[in-house]
């Protein structure tokens, strides 16, 4: 086991490393600089700010000083926000994205595994049919249309509940979590529906019911356990994925999360910024892959036991 | 159930599901229920004004940033030499109680008020203001407003790096109060321009606490550190959620400013800004869709304000490719044009149609009427130009940054001219950077613009298209032109005179025809009754200190 948590970790170094060097050149290969605007910028304040931010030096000569800051576990400042540094704008918005993400995750996990457990006990029945139906609408509904409807509904027709923010008036986190929320908890009930299926077909559960077993031990406890399987899987790129994808609930309830800068910094050509929130990112989604990997492996006997070998 | 599978159930169950279970109450505690207060009409109670803003202001050293966001945030914090009234956009006095002017027009004498003072309590001083602009001024810095200074003596030799000397520049500090400025010709304007943010002081020691004046890298602007001289001082600021300032209790006019303090959201999303604006949450809007407008108009005119802005939208024609470089088929083209027609069928019957670069409205300034809708000349022109019924004229694109309004009009323009001229036009949209740089590398053929003036002058407009201009991007060149917007009508006193020499200017202009006007822009926000002391003007200008709140209402 230890050694295969080594070996993944050792894989995630050179990805990494492509991550950042792609990014790198492929900014700088993008039209239009962080410094052009509408108003002229004349050739001497562009010299002024190419020298401030090192753009005058050569290519290679950048990459190494960024390598070099990198590794000491420095981002550099942001180049469109004069005065703040990389790190400092990724790590402000983060606890927000996580907290925003957790709550949508949770909200997914319950709601969802619930839903396709409750699928998988009667196949092709209505009770299969309303939750699977409801999740195929909701894989289906983009948050920016669920997002505007929920708060037209339940903020302003209702009255209920904030339109937008974060933490600044009492209930704001609702709707955002649960817009972020629904697409995934519709995933996972198509996922744990499929798991549950193929598990309940399995010899073992036939044995868990010949011993005598009542229906509610054998599913909880038997057939809970290898259905949901699949849903643990997710659980990692999905977190990943609510970190890195909820730039439109953000922009939609004006939450100062990650997302939003991690757009925002490839409209304003923000090189570091870009760098430091794909790096960041991507980094992120390499350790929770590898974190689902050992879970699934820890939850899965037979897993372990490849490894083993 | 058997004991044993009870137990095995129990601890599995309760181990694992404890964890969602804390973290669910924990969503539960921290989302909570109950009711939706209004920050509207606390603010009312409070003297507390909460306002959209557009984008995250980029920051608040008024010698680096150039936004309008930035402009509203650095209005509140800082005050300049001078000071706009809103209602009439006369300059009123700021720092600077009064001031002369000499007969030549060429030296102001500028004397600051005693009890001007800095939110530590330091008083402000002439000093100050030469320090900061020579800041502003320093090439390594890379100010990019650092031509509002220009018109000062020798400032543009000093920015460019052809004199090293700041005292060559013509700013001067007389006694501890006492300003004098030197111009290079007598400018007319000069008032307005010391009442933009990139003019404003900055308070020396803070900003050398820090590091060096000009590294742009610099925490001096930072909330706890910044010290400002206007009405306002920066209390929070949580990047991408709010900007909160609070009333100074050293600002010389404190007595007249009612607000208690001003809290700025960044709404860049204009849908969301419009679901604040109904939920009560704020009581100013930055914007208000296009589309939004006809609903307001006919259920809640009330709310809606609009007014006229000091803006043109227009689109630029590279007159260095064939056929553009022909004056007649650019002519042709703008003749070509139903600017009413789109006013009232994309535009909502907001903005005004435009037949020249200068809106109207610039204190007294009228643009020259030189062309107006006519499809029978326009078609003549074309035929003229060797182009006749469109024939063998090449297809072009007409380019656009991405947004869905720049590209109903250009759909619309596309079909007027295939329809009157016969010339095939392709609407090709390109993301806002890529935008500027196919504009800034004449890598098109038609592109479209907008430009907000500076300050309410025709000149804020005119001086764009002089030869190799950095905002002419037209390839447009014309001795006479340059010799009147650079000499002549700054060396000129007399308003009336010189609005002459504007207006023959416009009239070379619109006749060589580089840019097409097609539009003036109009400002338009949501407002709350309650909202009072902020009338709407050309600028779209607020003076925090005349805003008040009515809690009657």
């Amino acid at each position: 086991m230890w050694r295969f948590i080594g070996l993944r970790s050792l894989q995630a170094i050179p990805v990494i490393l492509a991550v950042i060097t792609v990014t790198f050149f492929l900014v700088r290969a993008a039209p239009g600089g962080p410094f052009s605007s509408e108003k002229a910028v004349s050739p001497q304040v562009q010299a002024a700010l190419e020298a401030q931010y090192r753009l005058d030096q050569p290519p290679l000569q950048q990459y190494i000083s960024y390598l070099t800051d990198l590794v000491q576990g420095n981002m550099g400042p942001s180049f469109y926000y004069p005065g703040r540094s990389v790190d400092e704008l990724i790590f402000q918005g983060l606890p927000i994205t996580a907290e925003l993400g957790l709550y949508a995750l949770l909200i997914a996990v319950i709601i969802g595994s619930f839903a396709g457990v409750i699928a998988a006990l009667k196949p092709n029945t209505i009770q299969d049919y309303v939750p699977m139906s409801i999740a195929m609408v909701g894989i289906c509904m983009p948050s920016f249309l669920l997002g505007p409807v929920l708060v037209l509904v339940f903020g302003i027709m209702l009255d209920w509940l904030p339109v937008s923010g974060w933490g600044n008036s009492y209930g704001d986190k609702v709707l955002p979590s649960i817009t972020l929320g629904a697409m995934y908890a519709a995933y996972i009930a198509r996922l744990s529906r499929s798991g549950m299926l193929e598990v309940m077909s399995q010899d073992y559960l036939r044995t868990a019911r010949a011993k005598g077993l009542p229906e509610y031990v054998v599913i909880l406890k038997h057939a809970l356990r290898g259905g949901l399987l699949p849903v643990i899987s997710y659980l990692g790129p999905a977190f990943a994925a609510l970190l890195s994808g909820s730039f439109v609930v953000e922009t939609i309830f004006q939450i100062p999360g990650l997302g939003r800068f991690y757009v925002q910094a490839a409209f304003n050509r923000d090189y570091t910024m870009i760098l430091g929130t794909t790096v960041f990112l991507s980094t992120l989604i390499v350790v929770f892959n590898l974190l689902s990997d050992i879970a699934a492996a820890w939850v899965n006997p037979r897993l372990r036991y490849q490894f083993k070998k | 159930m058997t004991p044993t599978s009870m137990q095995v159930f129990f601890k599995m169950k309760l181990s694992r599901a404890l964890i969602p279970a804390l973290l669910l109450s924990l969503f539960l505690i921290s989302c909570g229920g109950g009711n939706n207060e209004s920050r509207v009409i606390t603010g009312n109670q409070q003297g507390v004004l909460h306002l959209g803003n557009g984008t995250e202001p980029q920051g608040i050293d008024p010698h680096i940033v150039t936004g309008v966001p930035e402009h509203h945030i650095i209005g509140a914090l800082f005050e300049g030499l001078v000071t706009k009234n809103p209602y009439t956009l006369e300059p009123e006095p700021g720092v600077a109680e009064s001031w002369d002017i000499s007969e030549d027009g060429r030296v102001y004498t500028f004397q600051l008020r005693d009890n001007a003072r800095w939110s530590n309590g330091d008083p402000v001083v002439a000093e100050d203001f030469r320090w900061s602009w020579e800041r502003a001024l320093t090439p390594e810095l890379g100010s990019l407003y650092n031509y509002m200074f220009f018109p000062i003596l020798n400032a543009e030799g000093f920015a460019t790096g052809a004199i090293d000397d700041f005292s060559e520049v013509g700013v001067k500090v007389l006694g501890e109060r006492t300003l004098e400025v030197t111009l290079r010709e007598p400018t007319p304007f000069l008032l307005q321009l010391f009442d933009h943010y990139s003019t404003y002081p900055v308070h020396p020691p803070t900003v050398l606490a820090f590091g060096s004046p000009t590294d742009r890298f610099s925490q001096w602007s930072r909330e706890g550190n910044i010290v400002t001289n206007g009405a306002f001082t920066l209390t929070q600021w949580q990047v991408n959620s709010h900007i909160r300032v609070e009333k100074s209790p050293y600002y010389w006019d404190a007595d007249e400013v009612k607000l208690n303090a001003i809290v700025f959201y960044p709404t860049e999303n204009i849908v969301t800004e419009e679901r604040m604006f109904r939920d009560e949450q704020i009581h100013f809007t930055n914007e208000v869709a296009l589309d939004k407008v006809p609903v307001y108009r006919s259920e809640q005119p009330e709310l809606l304000e609009i007014a006229s802005y000091l803006g043109t939208y227009y689109y630029l024609i590279n007159t260095t490719r064939e056929p553009f470089d022909d004056v007649r088929v650019r002519k042709a083209l703008s003749m070509a044009i139903d600017r009413d027609l789109l006013v009232e069928t994309i535009l909502e019957n907001l903005y005004l149609p435009s037949y020249a670069l200068v809106p109207p409205g610039t204190l007294g300034y009228e643009p020259p009427e030189t062309f107006t809708y006519d499809p029978e000349q326009a078609r003549q022109l074309l035929a003229e130009a060797g182009y006749s019924g469109g024939e063998n004229f090449p297809s072009f694109d007409i380019l656009y940054n991405t947004q869905e309004n720049h590209q109903k009009i250009a759909v619309a323009i596309q079909q007027m001219w295939m329809e009157t001229l016969g010339v095939s036009a392709t609407p090709m949209n390109q993301e806002w950077k890529v935008y500027l740089d196919s504009t800034d590398n004449f890598n098109y053929s038609i592109s479209r613009r907008g430009w907000i003036g500076d300050y309410v002058d025709p000149n804020t407009f005119l001086d764009m298209m002089i030869t190799d201009g950095g905002n002419n991007k037209t390839g447009f060149s014309d001795s006479r032109y340059d010799q009147l917007i650079l000499r002549d009508a700054p060396a000129t006193l007399d308003q009336q005179e010189r609005f002459k020499l504007y207006q023959e200017a416009e009239t070379i202009l619109m006749n060589a025809m580089p840019v097409i006007p097609i539009y003036t822009y109009q400002s338009k926000h949501l407002k709350h009754p309650s909202l009072k002391g902020m009338p709407p003007n050309i600028m779209d200008y607020y003076n925090w200190k005349y805003v008040y709140l009515d809690a009657s209402q």
